[in-house]
Order: C-alpha cells, then sequence, then structure tokens
C-alpha cells in the first residue's frame, strides 16, 4: 500500500532528485567530519554552514512554488512565514542558554533583563520544551496562514491585490518586531545561542547534524508536495490557477483549496526558518523585510515555476550566486540580481527546467512558451 | 531737524512718565523722527549729549557691583547705540586700546581684528591682535546685561525686535519687568505689540503678589488662551495671592483646556492632512499606470527617488554657478524631474514591460528588478549616504493660525499635490489623450478597434506616471532625507492608497490618501508611530476583504479580467 503510494507519487525526476539529495546528505557531513582536513575532498565547516543555508533557502522556495506554481497565489510575504518559524526556534534556543547569559539570569534571557523585565511575559512560557517549540514552528505561521487566508481568500482578492497585501502583511511584522516591548529583543533580534537539545551548536558535528536534518526536511517536503499535487484534490488546485471561475463554476469550493495549500504552504516555510536559525545563529526582524519575500520569488522563478524541483535548484544556484559576488564585487550584486529578475520574466518564463525539458522535447515544431497563452474565458 | 525732535520729545513728555532723569540724546545716529515718536525713546533726547562714552569708560573699573550700576546707567540713556554696545559686551566684544584706553568693539575676522566705532558703530578698520584688550565680563553681570537688553528691545524701532522682547518677557515673567513694561506699553502704538506686551505684563504681574493685578492679569492670559498661557495659570492655581485668585486662575485653567483641546484637533487634522498630501503625491502617478494598464509598478518608488535626485543635482549646479537663483531651484527642477524620470518610465514600457502584457504578476517582477538596478545605480553614483537638499527661503519657516503652528514647507507641498491633482485630471478629461488613456483604461481591445494606437497610449502612460512621480520626488525631497532607499519607504504606503482608494480613479486616491495620513495621525498619540502604522495595515488588509476593489471600485464588465 504504501510502496504504490509512492509509485504513484514520485515519477523518475523525483526519484533522481530525492536520491541526489540523499547522497549530498551523507556525503557532506563525511567529507566535513571523517575526511582529514589535509585532503583535497576535506569541506570545511564554513561551506558546511553555507550549504545548509542554502538547502533552508531552497526549503522555503518550495513552500513559495507550491502556492505560486500550483495554485497561483504570488504571495510576497513568505519571507514572514519563515521569520515566525525562525522565532519559534530562537526562542526555543534561547530558553536552552539558561544561567549562561551576559547577566547570568536562569529565568529571564538577557534582553529581558535589559529592559528591566521582572518575569517571563506569557508567551514565552513553554519555550523551554524542544516538543512544544516545534509544534510551535508549524503552528505559529500556520494559524497567521490560516487567519489571513480565511479572511482574504473568502472575500476573493485575488491576483495583484492579495501580492500586495502579503507584502504588507509582512512589512507589518517586521514594524512590530522591531519594537522593544514586543518581547522579542527588539531589532537586536534574538542570538548568542549555546546549544540545541544538548548539543554544542558551534560543533562540526552539531553542524553537520543540522545539515541532514535539512536535507531531511527538504526531502519530506518535497514528497509531501508531491503527493499533494499528485492527488485528486491537486488537480483541482491547478484547475484553480488556470481558470478560477470556471472551477468554481463546476461547484469546487476554490477558496477551501486555496486555504489549505496555503496554511500547508506556511508551515513548510516555518520549518525552514526553524532550521535556519541555529545555523546561521541570529533572528531579527529584519528577515521579514518584504524585499527578502520578493527574492525568495525569483529563486522560484529562475528554477522554474510549478516544477518543485525547480525551486530548489534556483534557490541554490541564485545564492551561491549572491554569497560570490557580494564577496567580490559587492556594489554589482543588486544590478545583477536586479538583470536577473528582467531577464527571467521575459526570456525563461519556464526557468531553468523549462529550458531543460524544451531541449528534450525538440521535434516537436512550435514553441508554445513563448507567446502568451490565450486565457481561457471566464 | 534737532528742533523737529526736540518738539515731538516735548509733546510726549506731557503723556509719557519720564522713566530717567539720565534721558540722553541718540548721538550719532539720529533716528527718522517716525520713529523715535512711536518709540517713546525721543522723550529723552533733551538730556546731556556726552554722557554714554562717560558711562561707557566706567566699565573699565574692576568693581562688579558699580559695573552693574553702570550698565542700568547706560541702558536707561535709551541711546540707540545703549543696545549694541551691551550686546557687544555681553559677547566679549568690547575692547579697549592697550596704549590709550579708548574702547572699541571687535569682530574677529579671518585674518585680523575688524574695529568699529562703539558710538557710531562706524568702521574704523582693522588692525593685529595684540594692541587691544578685552574688557572683562562675567556671568552676573552678564545676567544683568540680558535683562536690561530685554527692556531696551521694548523700544527698538524695529518693530519686530519689540515683538521679540515682548515674547521673551513673557517667557521670563519676572515681576521685575513690570515698570518697563507699563512704559513701553504706553509708547507704543503698534496694536500687535501692544497686545504681547500686555500679555507680557499680564505675565509678570501674575508672578508677582498683588492680588488685584493678578486677577487683571489672569483675565489678560485667558483671552490669550494657548500652551503657554495656560502653563502660568496652573502655576497661579497654586501660588495666586489669595483664595480668589486661585479660584480665578482655576477657571481659567479649565476653560483653556477646552479650547486648546479642539486645537490640538485642529493641529492633528493639518498634520494628516499634510501626510495624506504627500501620500497623495507618492500614490497618484501609481494610481494612473495601475489603472489603466493593470500592471502594478514596483520601481514606482525609484522614480520618486530619482526626482528628489533631480533636484539635488540642480541644487547643487546652481550653488556652484548662480547662487542667486536658489530660490527657485526646485521651480528648474519641476520639469526636469518629469522629463528624467518620464523618459525612463517610457523606456521602461518599451524596453520590458510590453513583452509581458498579460502576465501581471511577472511584470511585477520584473519591474522590481528594475528598481533594484536602478536604486544600486544611484548608489553607484551619489553614493549610500543621505545627501542634503536645501529648502529656498519662502518654503523654510513656519506660522501661526490662531493655536496652530503650520510650516510652510508642508502647506506647499498640500497645495503642490493638489495642484498636481487636478492638473491630471483635468489632462485625463480635456486632452485627446486622456480622451485615449480613459478609452483603454475601459475597454482594450474595442479601444484598439477603433483606431488608437494602445501600444503607444500605454507608453505615455507609463511616462505620464513616472513623470508625476518624479515631480513627487522633487517635492518630498524638502521634507525626507535623500538616499537611495527614499523609494523603498513609500511603496508599501502608496499601495495602500491606490488599493484603499480604488485602482483607477483619481477621486479615490484622493481620499484614500487623505483618509489614511489623517487616521495615522490621529492613532499615532493614542498608541505610538509604530502600533498606529501597523494598525492601519492591518485594518486595510481588513478593508481589502469587505471591498476588495477598493472604496470608489470601478464597475462594469472588464473589471474582472
Amino acid at each position: 500500500m504504501r510502496n504504490s503510494f509512492l509509485i504513484k507519487t514520485l515519477d523518475k525526476n523525483s526519484v533522481l532528485f530525492l536520491t541526489i539529495l540523499a547522497i549530498i546528505a551523507v556525503l557532506v557531513p563525511v567529507a566535513n567530519l571523517v575526511v582529514p582536513p589535509e585532503s583535497p575532498f576535506h569541506l570545511s565547516t564554513y561551506w558546511v554552514v553555507l550549504l545548509g543555508k542554502y538547502l533552508c533557502y531552497a526549503l522555503l522556495a518550495l513552500a513559495v512554488d507550491l502556492v505560486w506554481g500550483f495554485a497561483g497565489i504570488l504571495t510576497l510575504g513568505h519571507g514572514a512565514f519563515f521569520a515566525l518559524g525562525g522565532y519559534a526556534m530562537g526562542m526555543y534556543l534561547m530558553r536552552q542558554i539558561g544561567a549562561r547569559g551576559v547577566y547570568g539570569n536562569p529565568d529571564l534571557p538577557d534582553f529581558m533583563v535589559f529592559l528591566n523585565w521582572s518575569e517571563l511575559p506569557w508567551f514565552w512560557r513553554g519555550f523551554d520544551m524542544f516538543p512544544f517549540a516545534m509544534l510551535m514552528v508549524l503552528f505559529v505561521p500556520g494559524l497567521l496562514a490560516f487567519a489571513f487566508g480565511w479572511f482574504a481568500f473568502r472575500s476573493r482578492v485575488t491576483g495583484v491585490y492579495l501580492s500586495i497585501i502579503t507584502q504588507a502583511l509582512t512589512y507589518a511584522l517586521m514594524l512590530a518586531f522591531f519594537r522593544n516591548n514586543m518581547g522579542f529583543g527588539g531589532n537586536n533580534g534574538l542570538t548568542d545561542f549555546k546549544d540545541i537539545l544538548g548539543f554544542n551548536l558551534q560543533s562540526d558535528a552539531t553542524r553537520s547534524g543540522l545539515f541532514v536534518a535539512t536535507v531531511i526536511a527538504l526531502m519530506l517536503a518535497f514528497i509531501l508536495s508531491r503527493a499533494i499535487i499528485k492527488s485528486r484534490f491537486g488537480k483541482v488546485l491547478i484547475g484553480v490557477r488556470d481558470a478560477e471561475s470556471r472551477t468554481r463554476f463546476l461547484g469546487y469550493r476554490v477558496e477551501n483549496y486555496k486555504l489549505f495549500v496555503w496554511t500547508v504552504s506556511a508551515m513548510i516555510a516555518g520549518v525552514a526558518g526553524a532550521l535556519y536559525v541555529p545555523q546561521v545563529g541570529i533572528i531579527n526582524p529584519s528577515e521579514f523585510a518584504p524585499a527578502n519575500s520578493i527574492e525568495t520569488v525569483i529563486w522560484v522563478a529562475v528554477g522554474g515555476r510549478g516544477t518543485l524541483i525547480g525551486p530548489v535548484i534556483g534557490a541554490v544556484l541564485v545564492n551561491f550566486a549572491k554569497t560570490w559576488f557580494t564577496g567580490v564585487l559587492p556594489e554589482v550584486w543588486l544590478f545583477a540580481l536586479g538583470a536577473l529578475f528582467i531577464f527571467t520574466t521575459i526570456f525563461l518564463p519556464k526557468g531553468i527546467l523549462g529550458l531543460l525539458a524544451k531541449k528534450n522535447k525538440k521535434p516537436k515544431p512550435a514553441k508554445p512558451s513563448d507567446k502568451p497563452q490565450p486565457q481561457p474565458a471566464e | 531737524m534737532q528742533r523737529l525732535i526736540t518738539f515731538f520729545t516735548c509733546l510726549f513728555f506731557l503723556t509719557v512718565p519720564v522713566m530717567s532723569a539720565k534721558a540722553q540724546p541718540v548721538s550719532n545716529e539720529p533716528a527718522p523722527n517716525g520713529e523715535a515718536t512711536t518709540n517713546g525713546a525721543a522723550s529723552e533726547l533733551s538730556a546731556p549729549k556726552q554722557e554714554l562714552p562717560a558711562l561707557v569708560e566706567e566699565l573699565k573699573g574692576k568693581s562688579t557691583t558699580k559695573k552693574i550700576e553702570t550698565i542700568r546707567a547706560i541702558a536707561a540713556t535709551k541711546s540707540m547705540r545703549a543696545g549694541p554696545i551691551l550686546e557687544a559686551y555681553l559677547n566679549g566684544k568690547l575692547f579697549k586700546k592697550k596704549t590709550d584706553g579708548t574702547i572699541v568693539i571687535i569682530q574677529k575676522d579671518g585674518q585680523g581684528l575688524l574695529l568699529s566705532d562703539p558710538y557710531s558703530g562706524k568702521s574704523l578698520g582693522t588692525s593685529p591682535k595684540n594692541k587691544y584688550k578685552k574688557i572683562r565680563v562675567n556671568n552676573r553681570l552678564r545676567g544683568v546685561i540680558r535683562s536690561v537688553l530685554g527692556s531696551l528691545q521694548l523700544r527698538h524701532p524695529d518693530r519686530l525686535k519689540r515683538l521679540t522682547a515682548a515674547a521673551a518677557m513673557f517667557k521670563s515673567h519676572n515681576p521685575k519687568s513690570i515698570p518697563f513694561l507699563r512704559s513701553a506699553l504706553k509708547a507704543e502704538t503698534d496694536e500687535d505689540v501692544k497686545k504681547r506686551m500686555r500679555e507680557a505684563l499680564a505675565a509678570a504681574q501674575l508672578s508677582g503678589t498683588n492680588a488685584q493685578a493678578q486677577m487683571l492679569a489672569i483675565k489678560v492670559l485667558e483671552n490669550r488662551g494657548d500652551k503657554p498661557a495656560l502653563t502660568l495659570l496652573q502655576s497661579a492655581t497654586r501660588q495666586g495671592a489669595s483664595a480668589e485668585v486661585k479660584e480665578r486662575a482655576e477657571t481659567a485653567v479649565r476653560r483653556i483646556e477646552k479650547t486648546l483641546a479642539y486645537w490640538e484637533i485642529g493641529q492633528t487634522i493639518f498634520y494628516g492632512l499634510s501626510l495624506g498630501s504627500v501620500l497623495l503625491l507618492a500614490a497618484i502617478g501609481l494610481d494612473i499606470t495601475f489603472g489603466v494598464m493593470g500592471v502594478i509598478n514596483m520601481a514606482h518608488g525609484e522614480m520618486i527617488m530619482i526626482g528628489a535626485y533631480t533636484t539635488f543635482v540642480v541644487q547643487e549646479v546652481i550653488r556652484t554657478t548662480a547662487p542667486a537663483l536658489f530660490d527657485i531651484s526646485l521651480l528648474i527642477a519641476l520639469p526636469l524631474a518629469f522629463m528624467i524620470a518620464g523618459s525612463i518610465g517610457v523606456a521602461m514600457e518599451r524596453g520590458i514591460i510590453r513583452f509581458l502584457y498579460g502576465r501581471p504578476l511577472e511584470t511585477l517582477l520584473a519591474t522590481w528588478g528594475i528598481s533594484l538596478v536602478l536604486q544600486q545605480a544611484v548608489r553607484s553614483i551619489f553614493g549610500p549616504t543621505n545627501q542634503e537638499v536645501g529648502n529656498p527661503s519662502w518654503m523654510s519657516g513656519s506660522f501661526e493660525l490662531g493655536q496652530l503652528v503650520i510650516t510652510n514647507n508642508r502647506l506647499w507641498i498640500m497645495l503642490f499635490a493638489l495642484a498636481v491633482l487636478f492638473a491630471l485630471m483635468a489632462v485625463l478629461k480635456y486632452t485627446s489623450f486622456g480622451l485615449r488613456m480613459r478609452a483603454v483604461t475601459q475597454n482594450r481591445s474595442m479601444a484598439g478597434s477603433m483606431g488608437i494606437r494602445t501600444g503607444w497610449v500605454d507608453a505615455l502612460t507609463f511616462g505620464l506616471g513616472s513623470g508625476v512621480a518624479g515631480i513627487a520626488g522633487v517635492a518630498l525631497s524638502q521634507i525626507d532625507n535623500v538616499s537611495p532607499n527614499l523609494g523603498q519607504a513609500y511603496i508599501v504606503d502608496s499601495f495602500m492608497v491606490v488599493v484603499f482608494g480604488g485602482v483607477g480613479n483619481l477621486w479615490g486616491t484622493l481620499v484614500g490618501a487623505v483618509t489614511l495620513g489623517v487616521f495615522n495621525k490621529f492613532l499615532e498619540p493614542a498608541v505610538g508611530a509604530v502600533l498606529g502604522k501597523i494598525l492601519v495595515l492591518v485594518l486595510i488588509i481588513l478593508f481589502i476583504q469587505k471591498r476588495p476593489r477598493g472604496l470608489f471600485a470601478q464597475k462594469g464588465r472588464t473589471v474582472e479580467q
């Protein structure tokens, strides 16, 4: 039964993709921990952390693709869910510091001592327990997405309007988290983490462990997303994307389909944020910046919208380029990123994967993707 | 001439009580008699001439107590030069020659000392440093000089100087200044100045101990009815000379507080309108492009930024080549900003956006890319820091309207925003381009069938929208930091305005901008600036749920695409 489910869900490319991820999950820690540093095959911890970061972004891109690629919701605010997941994890890590902070207060994180707070706010309670924190990583972004989506989809806010209010959402959250009295560390955010589940965050082994966890999360999220889009539910969703009114007239409750996939996507983004924070060691309100969310969308566009694999490739490639550019030619990076936005939207509407797919199907004479498809009547 | 003055003086002796026996004429600088009469300074003109120099000589002495008397005496001469001399003394600019003790006023120049004669104010040329010695002044003397100068200023020929002096007296409300104020008031003819002096007198009397005078003073202050008067009255409720005074002060306080509350609301509305006009300027161009083309231009904020930078460049050029033109720098910058931002807009449309029609979401991403490129370009050319854009003289300063403080630049920006709005409306309504634009907005394919070149209308619309953003940038450069991030700050706000007001409707944009501006400013004192902004955003998000197409939604079947 389980076998047949997997076969139905995963095609040849997906299996290949998952296999590559699995190989990476084994090779990277081995190259970092087992291979001696002198060997040319040794991978420094810097690269492990960097790759881990890229894969967290890839997970976020996957979440964006799920809503943009399959439900037609262009979100410019997924960074909000990512950051909320990150904050939930950050709060757990803050509580793990215990009395080792600068002020040595066993009950309160440093910034609260600094602000002269006498006791822990209610919303910090329970975050010293890992399972609770992990639940919150899923629950908080999920709840926000559910509430937001409930209102938005029910009143049929679509297209650019929806994009703009998602942007306003993350912008509002950014302003809110910048406030000191919100209780999340103001503009410094949460940092100075010591350990996670008792493992020292600075040690190479923990970092490799987090890397493997990220890869596994990415694989699971990929399988989940495939399962959603390959099911009957997913077919309706694609119908919503291509002709929303028509799907509604056929008797489907469009808003429920959208709401479900939107909430799932937000939870995946939350997990991505939660994995991101222990690896980079800080979470602050700038993660909510609208620009970040828009950048995420371009990863998806570069890799190939609506392919699930493409966004992962896009996220890794664009971020690798970003790391390289900001190291070598920092002032050129924004030019390059801007040009990438323009180039991709005009010349690569299906992204890198679309390009590859087109090459494979060369015998076909017409190139349907080059012209805008006539919109179905609604 | 001298006789004429003496004649006026005699007239004044009949009406004005002479404050001091040591009255003295204006020795070297006879004032035009008109001024002299209004000032009452003429009343002392008949007294011996040479006393001012003699008194000033006394300042060379050592005893502070004696010097204080001298300072009072100098002030009492009522000479035109007494003020400048005391001011120079206060600021440590009064020097004596080491050789013969001649007193001079010295202004420090770049190279040497610039001398002037204390009694005539005429320049005596320059001199090397070491020949003169400063006449010492200490803090006790400075205090005396300041209070004395205040009363001197009350009789200054310049009306503005008298007004400031009266205001300063009001602020210090020192009972000792009552006699000065009384005499100055009697000599005063200008109604405005009189009123200010009366208020200053009342303030001083209220700080005194005379219960009867206090009762009268409370009435005067109650009529003035602003914040400083309120503060004075509040202290009177505690320190009044009698219970009756205290009670009277309390009723006055209550009445003033009530009226002040209304003024406060008025002031908040003004701030709100000001913010609304800024939002209107930022959003109006966006509304045009969004309305006609259904395209969200994420680079709109950057067009505003380019307008602001155009102003900066224009001002820089003016500073180096023709400083006299500085006051009209904004007028020069306006058409330039429109042309530059507009042509960038046309180029954007022809070069990029027209390939993306029918794909609004991709357009959004592409224009975001353009905005990144423009931002980085400006950062590379001008650097990442804030650039200084000056206010021309007619835009700086402020005035009071009742209890409202109205800053000139905000007022101009309001008027400007309205002018831009109405100009755009006129363009849309009365020009053939506007007609075509409206046709394309309502039904693109039908407009195309009627022979309108929709492509060109699109390009020009985009140019117009961007150009308007450019001139908005000129205005915003006056109140905001001009940096590469300028546009980013406005983009979310202007979208909110457009979405709230309803797309493709300029009236909607006006109503949206003003509503959001005023609402924001009323929320701010209650919940703080940041939380206020968050609340506004949340409320707009909720509002869109209720009315997804904004306040003034377009109707018809072409709307749902």
